[in-house]
């Protein structure tokens, strides 16, 4: 069965990439995900303000209470360089690179201007074969209009597409007033593909320390919906590629996001769960499935249900969520 | 002759720098001032610098100097070139070693920064007493006076000692040599080459120990020859002052700098000289310019070698005219008939006219005195002053200049206003806080004058005695002449104010010289900043014609993310506003050193500096300086009123800045102090103060527990007393149902506290509106100053409960026991001082406390206030200090005397029962003395003793009347921190442990040489970054509650307040009532650790969770009753020790610096903390009977 595709101009053996997660930081893990059948690797996110905010915290550390008291000047030896700064995520590119042969994506996490083209600039050096820039944007300004969030996106793309010659993709949220125009407008300012979608931080609470708790959720398999849904309305319709993340488990769920027109299918919540062996197990029912379904190829399966090629265009629209809900028992409700 | 390199650094590593060229071995102990030398050879050793052999010296910590200097002789008899850095107690501790050194003809060189021994009080700056203490060892003395030539000297002493077989001692003053930073011209590496003749090394090796050419050195020798063999050695000294003058002219030769053993400068014909050595050398010799251009004839004689004393080079120093001679000693010898130096010239004298040596024709007058003891400021008035004398028919002799003493009258008087400073040469002040970056944006801005330009600079720092909110004041000199000014500037053309607040608390101005610039760190506008200054400032603006500018730095520091580092924003100012340096060449050079400071800790640092430098300008204005004095604001006295005498003319006269000032008279005579001082100086450090709401408070007690500075206290009272409260003041009902009726309050002292929010953190009550605020929050303090202010006033007369009504061992009731320590100098937050003050509200009224020297012993009992205090009944604990090293024996010591007082008491009480009432001996000699109610029915029955003794009359009445106290308990407490117990301290601690006396032992562990600036320590746990383990200290922390378990009948507690608070009160208690030794090993945060210390708290409970710090305690008691005596307190770790470590930085920079050494060490962590822990388990699990664990289960 021919299960490769092409996403970002590189062509895979197959559409099933791990996309970034904290599996990635042991190169052991990753020459696993290559042994267990990933066609592209997604790396752990290099954190901006991480960088910043530890240049800032031992700057703190190492300065404060110094130079007060005549005793003691200063509390640390000054050694002779730190490791601060991206030097160590370049490295484990190069470590990543040495050890597999499957591409390499880096993967940039941040939220301003600053910084980026740098880093985007060191990261294709150390051998990254693409980035993907993930803009984790919690806009909390009351004041802060939609348009202006909107074009720092396009900013950030752009200054990072200037930076560098190896392809770009942009992990993104949906909550933008029209999704589909800002996904038009990152593929219009070069964003070779679109990740859809990025996992928000949520906070809970702790109901017995009575304190919000920062904890990162696995995605479910519910949450493929999402970009179920935009990954169907976007096929054919902009430049760029997508790659479909958020809930995709099994290769069943791959396979509905190759329907609707992703060109890979990325998984961290099932690698987390399951072991990264479950790769395996995926990609042989992938091709049980193309097998039994008889189907040729991926590049057959790809975009055949999205809005375009499908027989019913508001399957994706309003009128279809309208029907869903009118047809669901109330009784679904109250037992919820 | 070889290019020039210039450098401007400090006095400290001009030396280090030399030494550690041509050592091969270095053993040091860290103490102030000569700590940085040791740490600069350990940074270069850790960095792979080789010496000029190429080879990197080994650097090595001790435990003590003593240690160290064991170390050096050995290394020395293995061999090896070696050097050793040190100072005042720590020279005192080489001396055994130093005879030997001497004894065996041994080249070595001691680098000492010449600093006061510890007398009436201890002493961190600079003098000569502890070296002159070493001129009986063989040791030849070579001094320094400036920066440059410690530098040059360092190399001469090292050329000299292989040579003349006398080890040297290279010295230079403490502080204002060895932390003054100047501009040098460095010795490169072709020059010590051309110094060092390698033929002596070799021969040097040749002499040491090695079982190829076995000797034997170190005989015990007899009446027979030991004397003979004593005199054996004389040759050598004979030709060491010519060595010493060779070495000087071979490096004249090589760098043109010409020195002498005995160097006279001045007139030819002079008829006035003194004679001096050291620092003071350099404005004697700017002094004695100057008045020779005014006409005079004087000269000086500056002593380089001063042991061994060559007095016919002496002799023939002195130029033919000499009439009258004074000698400065930087040293007191009470009881002898004149100091050191004094004496020797008064020989070689003699000497010289017996021998015709020299010049001289008659004997010329000779007079001696004492001055700059303690970095006391010796300038050109004061050396004006004794020329003066010398002029006199008959000088005054043994005087001191440059105090007022008003008791014996020693001293000359001198016209205070007697100044040279050249024109040519450009004073400025800063004043600022340790905090806000100050020192080091000076530090940075010397060193670009230095380097970027043809001036000469200098740079001098005066710090605080509080390590919390301490004002420091910059010292800058630069221009194109040398600077010879050794001594603080008091002629300022350029004085900056960095911080606001100093507005109201000092004369910044006094030192202005007219049309000088004053720049004003403020938030005003140059509009608005006129109405805010106090009417002193209106005037002297106005009548010395100042130039005024003003910049909100904090506003610009704050845009470019820098917090409250002020330092870049103000230095920008300085450049700007100076012209030491065309603007633009100033920008760019500040910029440069921003990059090289910053640079290696990250972009994002280097922005936020530029930034700010960028900004700087446009924010920078000059004031247009009205021509009317228009405020009415004073600066308010430094202390209150109502305080006591001695308070308001003493202690606040130093606090004031005015200490110089005090007569001899005013002080006490023997070192003794009042306590409880703290309390009069209201420093208004916090920003915000805790405010309590009762609505939300459980009363619990923590937020009062964990203050660092006893500025929260609780009390529960009778609801009558809150008729007269003030309007804001806050009460509820007391929760507690013992307590039921009364009324209860916690009240801050706005104007103590530090602002740490200790407090807020650890307070475990929510406000369920707003689940954001606690039951005590912060809030800015201005706005509540005055109304807090009247509540605390009106708190502190509210009545302290009874203390037989508290149940101690309830954290809730026990801490509204009063604290008898209260508003130290620690710290913003410190992880020591709840310990302390735990102990004072506990058994603080029958305490003495034996302390060794460190943090508690600086912020306890550093001039001018001292935070332990009394009740109101003027009981409290009575404090002292003897040293570093025998602190355990000193606390012995006390234990045995009060021991010995309380046994002759109850002696005489049997002798005199039938006379004072047997019912009422029989009472006190038989009374339970175990908690408060007896130890009050006890002191009940001491008042009727003491009335029944004072009606008798016979001796052992009289005996017993001045011993009755003695037989209410009395507790010793001995306390100090890690470096002590673990290290310097623990031969003596652990011969405590074996004697079984009743000492309580409280060891305040920072893991870590806190005071003297981060130094490794035994307690220093594996992983950890400390100075001498830059690279993470590769070994694990030594256990010493296990070595003091086993002696089985010491009490031992480890005990971490954040974590398990009611664990601490637990071992506190049990500890003080075990009958013999007790120890206590408190986890103390600190600011060495590289941490928030707002949440220090929250480090403890993590370090006890992950295993890295066990709570145990360990009762001999238990096992009396056949229980185990070991109980472990803590649960198993239940997260890995990784998570702790990288909450601090002090761990975590390893992860930074040396990334896969971290990993390493980190692992290793992790095995220490399992093993630590499976055998604690295993001593917890076994069983015991009759007193002693049963075999192996």
């Amino acid at each position: 069965m021919d299960l490769s595709t092409t996403y970002l101009g590189m062509k895979l053996k197959s559409p099933l990439v791990p996309s970034a997660s904290p599996l990635s930081e042991d190169i052991d893990n990753i020459k696993r995900m290559e042994d267990a059948g990933a066609a592209a690797v997604v790396l752990y996110s290099l954190f901006e303000e991480q960088l910043t905010r530890e240049q800032l915290e031992l700057h703190y550390h190492t300065t404060h209470g110094t130079e007060s008291f005549a005793e003691a000047l200063s509390y640390f030896p000054e050694p002779d360089q730190y490791h601060v700064g991206p030097d160590g995520y370049l490295e484990h590119i190069r470590k990543a690179k040495a050890a597999v042969n499957i591409p390499v994506i880096a993967s940039l996490n941040g939220a301003s201007i600053g910084g980026w083209t740098d880093f985007a600039k060191k990261m294709q050096e150390a051998g990254a074969d693409a980035l993907e820039l993930n803009i984790y944007y919690i806009p909390t300004d009351l004041d802060l209009v939609g348009a202006a969030v909107e074009q720092t996106y396009i900013d950030i793309l752009k200054a990072v597409k200037s930076a560098v010659t190896i392809p770009v993709a942009v992990k993104l949220s949906p909550y933008f007033s029209n999704m589909a125009n800002m996904a038009k407008q990152l593929s219009d300012a070069g964003a070779d593909g679109l990740v859809l979608f990025n996992r928000f931080y949520q906070p809970d609470i702790d109901l017995e320390a009575l304190e919000i708790r920062p904890n990162v959720l696995l995605s479910t398999p519910q949450a493929m919906r999402l970009p179920l849904t935009w990954v169907g309305i976007l096929y054919g319709r902009i430049a760029a590629d997508m790659a479909a993340t958020s809930g995709i488990h099994t290769a069943y769920d791959a396979i509905k996001m190759l329907m609707v027109g992703a060109n890979v299918t990325m998984m961290a919540a099932a690698l987390l769960r399951n072991g990264i062996n479950h790769l395996r197990q995926v990609e042989a029912d992938l091709t049980q499935w193309l097998e039994e379904n008889e189907y040729e190829s991926v590049q057959q399966l790809r975009g055949s249900l999205s809005q375009i090629n499908s027989a019913d265009a508001s399957a994706f629209e309003r009128a279809q969520y309208m029907k869903s809900v009118t047809t669901v028992p109330a009784s679904y409700f109250r037992n919820r | 002759m070889p290019e020039r390199v210039i450098k401007t650094i400090e006095g400290n590593e001009a030396v280090a720098y030399i030494a550690f060229r041509l050592s091969e071995v270095i053993a040091i102990y860290p103490i102030t001032p000569s700590s940085p030398m040791g740490e600069y050879a350990d940074a270069w050793a850790a960095t792979g610098s080789p010496n000029i052999w190429g080879t990197i010296p080994s650097v090595i910590e001790m435990q003590s100097e003593a240690g160290a200097a064991g170390a050096v002789h050995g290394a020395l008899q293995g061999g090896s070139l070696t050097t050793t850095f040190t100072a005042s107690q720590g020279l005192l501790l080489m001396i055994p070693n130093m005879y030997k050194i001497a004894g065996e003809l041994t080249s070595a060189v001691f680098h000492v920064a010449a600093r006061s021994l510890a007398a009436q009080a201890l002493s961190i700056f600079g003098d000569h007493s502890d070296v002159m203490a070493t001129r009986t060892t063989g040791f030849a003395l070579l001094g320094s006076a400036s920066v440059q030539e410690a530098h040059d000297l360092a190399l001469i002493a090292h050329a000299a000692t292989l040579k003349a077989r006398v080890p040297f001692i290279h010295f230079f003053d403490g502080f204002r040599t060895s932390h003054e930073i100047a501009k040098i011209e460095m010795l490169d590496d072709d020059v010590i080459r051309a110094m060092i003749d390698n033929e002596l090394v070799f021969a040097h090796r040749a002499r040491g120990l090695t079982p190829d050419r076995p000797v034997l050195r170190g005989t015990a020798q007899n009446p027979d020859v030991f004397f003979q063999a004593r005199e054996t050695v004389n040759p050598f000294y004979d030709a060491c002052p010519d060595i010493v003058q060779d070495a000087m002219d071979r490096f004249a030769q090589i760098t043109g700098r010409q020195y002498q053993v005995f160097e006279y400068f001045g007139a030819p014909d002079a008829e006035r000289v003194i004679v001096l050595m050291g620092s003071g050398a350099e404005p004697a010799h700017e002094t004695v310019e100057y008045l020779n251009r005014q006409g005079e004839k004087v000269g000086v004689v500056k002593v380089r070698l001063y042991r061994p004393f060559d007095m016919k080079r002496f002799v023939e120093a002195l130029p033919a005219t000499t009439r009258a001679i004074g000698v400065l000693d930087r040293t007191k010898e009470p009881g002898s008939g004149g100091e050191p130096l004094y004496l020797d010239v008064v020989t070689a004298l003699h000497e010289g006219m017996t021998n015709e040596w020299g010049q001289l024709q008659d004997l010329p007058k000779v007079v001696g005195g004492r001055y700059g003891l303690s970095s006391k400021e010796f300038n050109p008035a004061m050396i004006k002053g004794v020329f003066d004398n010398l002029s006199e028919a008959r000088p005054k002799n043994h005087f001191t200049i440059g105090i007022n003493d008003d008791v014996t009258h020693t001293s000359l008087a001198y016209d205070e206003d007697f100044a040279i400073e050249s024109e040519k040469v450009v004073n400025a002040l800063f004043y600022g806080l340790g905090s806000d970056g100050t020192v080091g944006a000076n530090k940075n801005s010397i060193k670009i004058i230095g380097e970027n330009t043809d001036n000469y600079a200098q740079g001098y720092f005066v710090y605080d005695s509080k390590k919390s909110g301490a004002i420091t004041i910059s010292h800058l000199r630069f221009g194109s002449e040398q600077i010879r000014s050794t001594y603080l500037v008091n002629k300022a053309n350029f004085i900056a104010c960095h911080q606001p607040i100093f507005l109201e608390r000092y004369d910044m101005l006094k030192d202005a010289v007219p049309g000088g610039v004053f720049l004003l760190n403020t938030s005003s506008t140059a509009d608005e900043v006129w109405d805010t200054l106090p009417r002193l400032m209106h005037e002297q603006i106005i009548n010395k014609k100042l130039r005024f500018y003003v910049i909100d730095a904090y506003k610009v520091a704050q845009d470019s993310g820098m917090r409250n580092q002020i330092n870049t924003v103000m230095q920008t100012c300085f450049f700007a506003i100076s012209g030491v340096l065309p603007r633009d060449e100033a920008i760019e050079a500040i910029k440069e050193a921003i990059v090289k400071t910053y640079g290696k800790k990250g972009d994002k640092i280097v922005e936020m500096n530029i930034e700010a430098v960028d900004s700087t300008l446009a924010n920078l204005y000059e004031v247009a300086v009205p021509t009317k004095i228009t405020s009415t604001t004073r600066i308010p006295d430094p202390v209150p009123a109502e305080a006591p005498d001695f308070v308001r003319n003493v202690l606040g006269r130093i606090i004031a800045q005015d200490g110089n000032a005090l007569p001899v008279s005013a002080l006490p005579i023997d070192g003794t102090y009042p306590t409880g001082t703290t309390k009069w100086e209201k420093r208004n450090l916090a920003l915000e103060i805790p405010v309590w709401d009762p609505d939300v408070c459980i009363q619990c007690g923590k937020c009062a527990m964990v203050c660092p500075h006893a500025v929260i206290r609780i009390k529960a009272y009778e609801p009558t007393v809150l008729e007269s409260a003030p309007e804001t003041f806050k009460a509820v009902d007391v929760r507690d149902r013992e307590w039921q009726g009364l009324k209860y309050t916690i009240q801050v002292a706005p104007e103590d506290c530090t602002g740490c929010a200790l407090c807020v953190d650890v307070c475990p009550a929510k406000n369920k509106a707003a689940l954001g605020l606690k039951a005590i929050n912060m809030e800015p303090q201005p706005p509540l100053r005055e109304q807090e202010r009247e509540n605390w006033d009106f708190f502190l007369n509210i009545p302290e409960m009874d203390r037989r009504s508290i149940k101690v061992n309830s954290i809730r009731q026990q801490q509204i026991q009063e604290p008898l320590f209260e508003f130290s100098g620690a710290c913003a937050g410190c992880g020591e001082t709840p310990y302390i003050k735990l102990v004072t509200q506990l058994f603080g009224d029958r305490t003495v406390v034996a302390n060794a020297t460190g943090c508690s012993s600086i912020y306890g009992g550093n001039l001018p206030t001292t935070p332990w205090a009394a009740n109101k009944d003027g009981r409290g604990p009575a404090w002292s200090n003897s040293l570093f090293e025998d602190n355990a024996e000193f606390g012995l010591g006390i234990r045995a005397s009060l021991n010995k007082q309380q046994q002759f008491a109850r002696e005489l009480l049997a002798k005199v029962a039938s006379a004072v009432g047997d019912d009422l001996a029989a009472a006190i000699l038989e009374a339970p003395q175990h908690d408060d109610s007896d130890i009050h029915e006890q002191r009940q029955r001491v008042v009727v003793l003491k009335e029944r003794l004072a009606g008798l009359d016979s001796p052992d009445a009289g005996q017993l009347l001045t011993l009755a106290d003695m037989l209410v308990k009395k507790d010793v407490w001995i306390i100090g921190g890690d470096g002590w117990a673990y290290d310097i301290g623990f031969g003596g601690l652990d011969h405590v442990f074996a004697s079984g006396m009743d000492v309580n032992i409280l060891v305040l562990d920072t893991e870590v040489y806190s005071n003297t600036g981060g130094q490794m320590s035994k307690a220093t746990p594996r992983a950890a970054v400390a100075k001498f383990a830059a690279g993470g200290k590769p070994t694990a922390k030594k256990d010493l509650g296990l070595i003091a378990m086993t002696y089985n009948n010491v009490y031992v507690a480890r005990v971490a307040m954040g974590a398990r608070d009611e664990q601490t009160l637990r071992a506190f208690l049990e500890a003080e009532a075990h009958p013999g030794p007790s120890l206590i090993i408190a986890y103390s945060h600190c600011i060495a650790h590289g941490i928030n210390m707002t949440t220090a708290m929250q480090n403890q409970k993590m370090a006890v969770e992950t295993g890295q710090w066990p709570l145990y305690r360990y009762n001999p008691a238990r096992a009396l009753q056949g229980d185990n005596p070991f109980v472990l307190d803590s649960r198993a770790p239940k997260q890995p020790v990784e998570k702790y470590l990288n909450m601090e930085n002090r761990f975590k920079m390893l992860t930074m610096s040396k990334p896969e050494v971290a990993k390493e060490l980190f692992k290793l962590a992790q095995e220490d903390v399992d093993a630590r822990w499976s055998m604690y388990e295993y001593l917890a699990s076994r069983s015991y009977t009759n007193g002693s664990p049963n075999g192996d289960e």
